[in-house]
Protein backbone atom coordinates (compact mmCIF):
# COMPACT_ATOMS: atom_id res chain seq x y z
CA UNK A 1 0.00 0.00 0.00
CA UNK A 2 1.38 3.33 -0.97
CA UNK A 3 0.90 6.15 1.40
CA UNK A 4 0.54 9.43 -0.22
CA UNK A 5 3.01 11.68 1.42
CA UNK A 6 3.06 15.34 0.65
CA UNK A 7 6.51 16.77 0.91
CA UNK A 8 6.62 19.80 3.10
CA UNK A 9 7.23 22.90 1.06
CA UNK A 10 10.83 23.33 1.86
CA UNK A 11 12.44 26.52 0.85
CA UNK A 12 15.93 26.57 -0.52
CA UNK A 13 18.90 27.87 1.36
CA UNK A 14 21.79 29.68 -0.35
CA UNK A 15 24.11 26.68 -0.13
CA UNK A 16 21.62 24.67 -2.19
CA UNK A 17 20.74 27.51 -4.53
CA UNK A 18 24.31 27.97 -5.77
CA UNK A 19 24.39 24.31 -6.78
CA UNK A 20 21.29 24.76 -8.93
CA UNK A 21 22.51 27.76 -10.88
CA UNK A 22 23.66 25.86 -13.97
CA UNK A 23 20.57 23.68 -14.16
CA UNK A 24 18.52 26.85 -13.84
CA UNK A 25 20.37 28.66 -16.61
CA UNK A 26 20.30 25.60 -18.86
CA UNK A 27 16.58 25.19 -18.38
CA UNK A 28 17.01 21.81 -16.71
CA UNK A 29 14.99 22.41 -13.56
CA UNK A 30 11.47 21.08 -13.21
CA UNK A 31 8.76 23.68 -12.87
CA UNK A 32 8.54 23.19 -9.14
CA UNK A 33 12.30 23.39 -8.73
CA UNK A 34 12.44 26.49 -10.85
CA UNK A 35 9.74 28.17 -8.80
CA UNK A 36 11.53 27.34 -5.60
CA UNK A 37 14.78 28.67 -7.00
CA UNK A 38 13.18 31.90 -8.15
CA UNK A 39 11.37 32.30 -4.85
CA UNK A 40 14.73 32.06 -3.12
CA UNK A 41 16.25 34.65 -5.44
CA UNK A 42 13.40 37.03 -4.77
CA UNK A 43 14.06 37.14 -1.07
CA UNK A 44 17.81 36.50 -0.84
CA UNK A 45 20.04 39.59 -0.70
CA UNK A 46 23.11 37.79 -2.08
CA UNK A 47 22.21 34.94 -4.42
CA UNK A 48 21.07 37.28 -7.25
CA UNK A 49 24.62 38.67 -7.33
CA UNK A 50 26.01 35.14 -7.44
CA UNK A 51 23.74 34.28 -10.36
CA UNK A 52 24.68 37.53 -12.11
CA UNK A 53 28.35 36.65 -11.71
CA UNK A 54 27.88 33.24 -13.30
CA UNK A 55 26.02 34.94 -16.14
CA UNK A 56 28.88 37.41 -16.48
CA UNK A 57 31.33 34.51 -16.71
CA UNK A 58 29.28 32.98 -19.52
CA UNK A 59 29.15 36.30 -21.35
CA UNK A 60 32.90 36.76 -20.95
CA UNK A 61 33.60 33.23 -22.20
CA UNK A 62 31.33 33.84 -25.18
CA UNK A 63 33.17 37.04 -26.03
CA UNK A 64 36.42 35.19 -26.64
CA UNK A 65 36.89 34.77 -30.33
CA UNK A 66 39.22 32.02 -31.34
CA UNK A 67 42.37 33.65 -32.67
CA UNK A 68 42.38 34.33 -36.31
CA UNK A 69 44.98 32.36 -38.17
CA UNK A 70 48.36 33.99 -38.38
CA UNK A 71 49.50 34.54 -41.97
CA UNK A 72 51.94 31.65 -41.53
CA UNK A 73 49.18 29.30 -40.38
CA UNK A 74 46.92 30.47 -43.14
CA UNK A 75 49.70 29.59 -45.57
CA UNK A 76 50.02 26.15 -44.00
CA UNK A 77 46.31 25.46 -44.35
CA UNK A 78 46.27 26.62 -47.93
CA UNK A 79 49.27 24.36 -48.52
CA UNK A 80 47.50 21.43 -46.89
CA UNK A 81 44.47 22.04 -49.05
CA UNK A 82 46.47 22.22 -52.26
CA UNK A 83 48.47 19.10 -51.44
CA UNK A 84 45.25 17.27 -50.80
CA UNK A 85 43.80 18.45 -54.11
CA UNK A 86 46.93 17.33 -55.91
CA UNK A 87 46.88 13.87 -54.23
CA UNK A 88 43.21 13.59 -54.98
CA UNK A 89 43.85 14.27 -58.66
CA UNK A 90 46.54 11.53 -58.78
CA UNK A 91 44.67 9.07 -56.71
CA UNK A 92 40.94 9.47 -57.06
CA UNK A 93 38.75 7.30 -54.86
CA UNK B 1 17.55 21.31 -35.92
CA UNK B 2 18.71 24.93 -35.86
CA UNK B 3 20.45 26.34 -38.89
CA UNK B 4 24.07 25.23 -39.16
CA UNK B 5 26.18 28.39 -38.73
CA UNK B 6 28.80 26.93 -41.07
CA UNK B 7 26.35 26.03 -43.78
CA UNK B 8 27.66 28.56 -46.26
CA UNK B 9 31.31 27.72 -45.66
CA UNK B 10 30.53 24.03 -46.14
CA UNK B 11 28.86 24.77 -49.48
CA UNK B 12 31.85 26.80 -50.59
CA UNK B 13 34.27 24.10 -49.49
CA UNK B 14 32.34 21.56 -51.52
CA UNK B 15 32.90 23.51 -54.69
CA UNK B 16 36.61 23.69 -53.99
CA UNK B 17 36.94 27.13 -52.39
CA UNK B 18 40.24 27.03 -50.49
CA UNK B 19 39.40 30.30 -48.74
CA UNK B 20 36.46 28.55 -47.07
CA UNK B 21 38.84 25.91 -45.80
CA UNK B 22 41.13 28.53 -44.28
CA UNK B 23 38.14 30.23 -42.66
CA UNK B 24 36.92 27.03 -41.05
CA UNK B 25 40.45 26.32 -39.90
CA UNK B 26 40.66 29.76 -38.32
CA UNK B 27 37.43 29.21 -36.50
CA UNK B 28 38.15 25.79 -35.07
CA UNK B 29 41.89 25.11 -35.09
CA UNK B 30 42.55 26.52 -31.62
CA UNK B 31 39.73 24.60 -29.98
CA UNK B 32 40.71 21.43 -31.82
CA UNK B 33 44.31 21.70 -30.68
CA UNK B 34 43.33 22.24 -27.09
CA UNK B 35 40.91 19.31 -27.19
CA UNK B 36 43.35 16.97 -28.91
CA UNK B 37 45.99 17.68 -26.29
CA UNK B 38 43.72 16.20 -23.68
CA UNK B 39 43.88 12.81 -25.32
CA UNK B 40 47.44 12.44 -26.56
CA UNK B 41 50.78 12.60 -24.82
CA UNK B 42 52.39 15.50 -26.68
CA UNK B 43 51.70 18.66 -28.60
CA UNK B 44 53.32 17.13 -31.66
CA UNK B 45 50.91 14.18 -31.66
CA UNK B 46 48.02 16.58 -31.10
CA UNK B 47 49.08 18.52 -34.19
CA UNK B 48 49.12 15.29 -36.19
CA UNK B 49 45.66 14.39 -34.95
CA UNK B 50 44.31 17.81 -35.89
CA UNK B 51 45.92 17.77 -39.31
CA UNK B 52 44.61 14.26 -39.87
CA UNK B 53 41.15 15.50 -38.89
CA UNK B 54 41.29 18.27 -41.48
CA UNK B 55 42.30 15.76 -44.13
CA UNK B 56 39.35 13.64 -43.03
CA UNK B 57 37.13 16.68 -43.48
CA UNK B 58 38.43 17.33 -46.98
CA UNK B 59 37.99 13.68 -47.95
CA UNK B 60 34.57 13.38 -46.40
CA UNK B 61 32.96 16.75 -47.06
CA UNK B 62 31.10 15.49 -50.12
CA UNK B 63 29.60 12.70 -48.08
CA UNK B 64 28.73 14.94 -45.12
CA UNK B 65 24.94 14.76 -45.07
CA UNK B 66 24.25 17.72 -42.79
CA UNK B 67 22.28 15.56 -40.42
CA UNK B 68 24.31 17.18 -37.68
CA UNK B 69 25.96 20.57 -37.72
CA UNK B 70 29.33 20.75 -39.43
CA UNK B 71 31.05 21.52 -36.14
CA UNK B 72 29.52 18.44 -34.44
CA UNK B 73 30.74 16.32 -37.33
CA UNK B 74 34.18 17.96 -37.23
CA UNK B 75 34.67 17.52 -33.47
CA UNK B 76 33.41 13.92 -33.63
CA UNK B 77 36.08 13.12 -36.22
CA UNK B 78 38.64 14.85 -34.01
CA UNK B 79 37.65 13.01 -30.84
CA UNK B 80 37.61 9.64 -32.61
CA UNK B 81 41.04 10.19 -34.07
CA UNK B 82 42.40 11.53 -30.83
CA UNK B 83 41.11 8.48 -28.97
CA UNK B 84 42.74 6.16 -31.53
CA UNK B 85 46.02 8.05 -31.25
CA UNK B 86 45.84 8.59 -27.53
CA UNK B 87 46.95 6.69 -24.53
CA UNK B 88 43.77 7.17 -22.56
CA UNK B 89 40.24 6.07 -23.13
CA UNK B 90 38.24 8.92 -21.75
CA UNK B 91 34.65 8.19 -22.53
CA UNK B 92 33.55 7.88 -18.95
CA UNK B 93 33.19 10.90 -16.76
CA UNK B 94 35.51 10.55 -13.81
CA UNK B 95 34.27 12.04 -10.61
CA UNK B 96 37.40 14.07 -10.12
CA UNK B 97 36.12 16.71 -7.80
CA UNK B 98 32.66 16.56 -6.41
CA UNK B 99 32.75 18.91 -3.45
CA UNK B 100 30.49 21.95 -3.25
CA UNK B 101 31.24 24.68 -5.80
CA UNK B 102 31.33 27.37 -3.12
CA UNK B 103 33.48 26.75 -0.08
CA UNK B 104 31.32 25.48 2.78
CA UNK B 105 32.89 27.96 5.20
CA UNK B 106 31.16 30.80 3.37
CA UNK B 107 27.78 29.59 4.62
CA UNK B 108 26.46 29.55 8.16
CA UNK B 109 25.04 26.49 9.87
CA UNK B 110 21.63 27.14 8.30
CA UNK B 111 23.10 27.30 4.80
CA UNK B 112 22.81 31.06 4.26
CA UNK B 113 25.69 33.18 3.07
CA UNK B 114 27.97 34.13 5.93
CA UNK B 115 30.60 35.59 3.61
CA UNK B 116 28.50 36.67 0.62
CA UNK B 117 30.05 37.24 -2.81
CA UNK B 118 31.56 40.69 -3.22
CA UNK B 119 29.53 42.38 -5.95
CA UNK B 120 31.22 42.90 -9.33
CA UNK B 121 28.86 41.46 -11.94
CA UNK B 122 27.69 44.85 -13.24
CA UNK B 123 31.27 46.04 -13.74
CA UNK B 124 31.60 43.59 -16.60
CA UNK B 125 29.35 45.92 -18.63
CA UNK B 126 32.36 48.18 -18.92
CA UNK B 127 34.11 47.31 -22.20
CA UNK B 128 37.64 47.85 -20.91
CA UNK B 129 37.05 45.71 -17.86
CA UNK B 130 35.32 43.05 -19.94
CA UNK B 131 38.27 42.83 -22.33
CA UNK B 132 40.69 42.41 -19.45
CA UNK B 133 38.53 39.80 -17.75
CA UNK B 134 37.94 37.89 -20.99
CA UNK B 135 41.69 37.48 -21.33
CA UNK B 136 41.83 36.23 -17.76
CA UNK B 137 38.98 33.77 -18.47
CA UNK B 138 40.80 32.40 -21.48
CA UNK B 139 43.83 31.62 -19.34
CA UNK B 140 41.65 30.18 -16.58
CA UNK B 141 39.81 27.87 -18.98
CA UNK B 142 43.17 26.42 -19.91
CA UNK B 143 43.72 25.41 -16.32
CA UNK B 144 40.41 23.65 -15.81
CA UNK B 145 40.42 19.87 -15.51
CA UNK B 146 40.25 18.40 -18.96
CA UNK B 147 36.59 17.50 -19.29
CA UNK B 148 35.41 20.74 -17.75
CA UNK B 149 37.65 22.56 -20.19
CA UNK B 150 36.16 20.67 -23.13
CA UNK B 151 32.59 21.34 -22.11
CA UNK B 152 33.15 25.01 -21.25
CA UNK B 153 35.07 25.60 -24.48
CA UNK B 154 32.51 23.93 -26.71
CA UNK B 155 29.42 25.24 -24.96
CA UNK B 156 30.32 28.68 -23.64
CA UNK B 157 33.19 29.79 -25.90
CA UNK B 158 32.23 28.17 -29.21
CA UNK B 159 28.51 28.44 -28.45
CA UNK B 160 27.56 24.86 -29.28
CA UNK B 161 24.25 23.56 -27.95
CA UNK B 162 24.14 21.01 -25.14
CA UNK B 163 22.99 18.39 -27.63
CA UNK B 164 25.99 19.05 -29.83
CA UNK B 165 28.39 18.91 -26.89
CA UNK B 166 26.93 15.61 -25.66
CA UNK B 167 27.14 14.08 -29.13
CA UNK B 168 30.74 15.16 -29.58
CA UNK B 169 31.99 14.02 -26.20
CA UNK B 170 29.68 11.03 -25.94
CA UNK B 171 28.42 12.03 -22.50
CA UNK B 172 24.95 12.37 -21.03
CA UNK B 173 23.20 15.67 -20.63
CA UNK B 174 23.43 15.37 -16.87
CA UNK B 175 27.18 14.81 -16.99
CA UNK B 176 27.53 17.68 -19.35
CA UNK B 177 25.77 20.00 -16.94
CA UNK B 178 27.82 18.78 -13.99
CA UNK B 179 31.02 19.54 -15.89
CA UNK B 180 29.71 22.91 -17.01
CA UNK B 181 28.63 23.77 -13.49
CA UNK B 182 32.00 22.98 -11.98
CA UNK B 183 33.90 24.68 -14.75
CA UNK B 184 31.90 27.89 -14.61
CA UNK B 185 32.08 28.01 -10.83
CA UNK B 186 35.87 27.85 -10.98
CA UNK B 187 35.99 30.58 -13.58
CA UNK B 188 33.77 32.72 -11.35
CA UNK B 189 36.23 32.30 -8.52
CA UNK B 190 39.13 33.34 -10.72
CA UNK B 191 37.31 36.48 -11.87
CA UNK B 192 36.15 37.23 -8.32
CA UNK B 193 39.71 37.16 -7.04
CA UNK B 194 40.78 39.28 -9.99
CA UNK B 195 38.23 41.92 -8.98
CA UNK B 196 39.28 41.49 -5.36
CA UNK B 197 42.86 42.34 -6.26
CA UNK B 198 42.00 45.54 -8.14
CA UNK B 199 39.60 46.72 -5.48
Amino acid sequence: MTRLRLRPRQSLVCRQAVELVTDYLEGALSRTQRRRFEAHLARCPDCPEYLAQIRAVITLAGSITPDDLTPRMRGEFTGLYRRWRADEAHDPL
Amino acid sequence: MPEDPDSELVSRLRVGDEGAFAELAGKYQGTMMSMARGYVPSGAVAEEVVQDTWLGVLRGIDRFERRSSFRTWLFRILVNRAISAGVRERRSVPVDDMGPVVDASRFDAGGSWQVPPEPWADQVDDKMIAAKMAARILAAIDELPLQQREVVTLHDVQGLSSEEVCAILDISNVNQRVLLHRGRSKLRQVIASEFGSIR
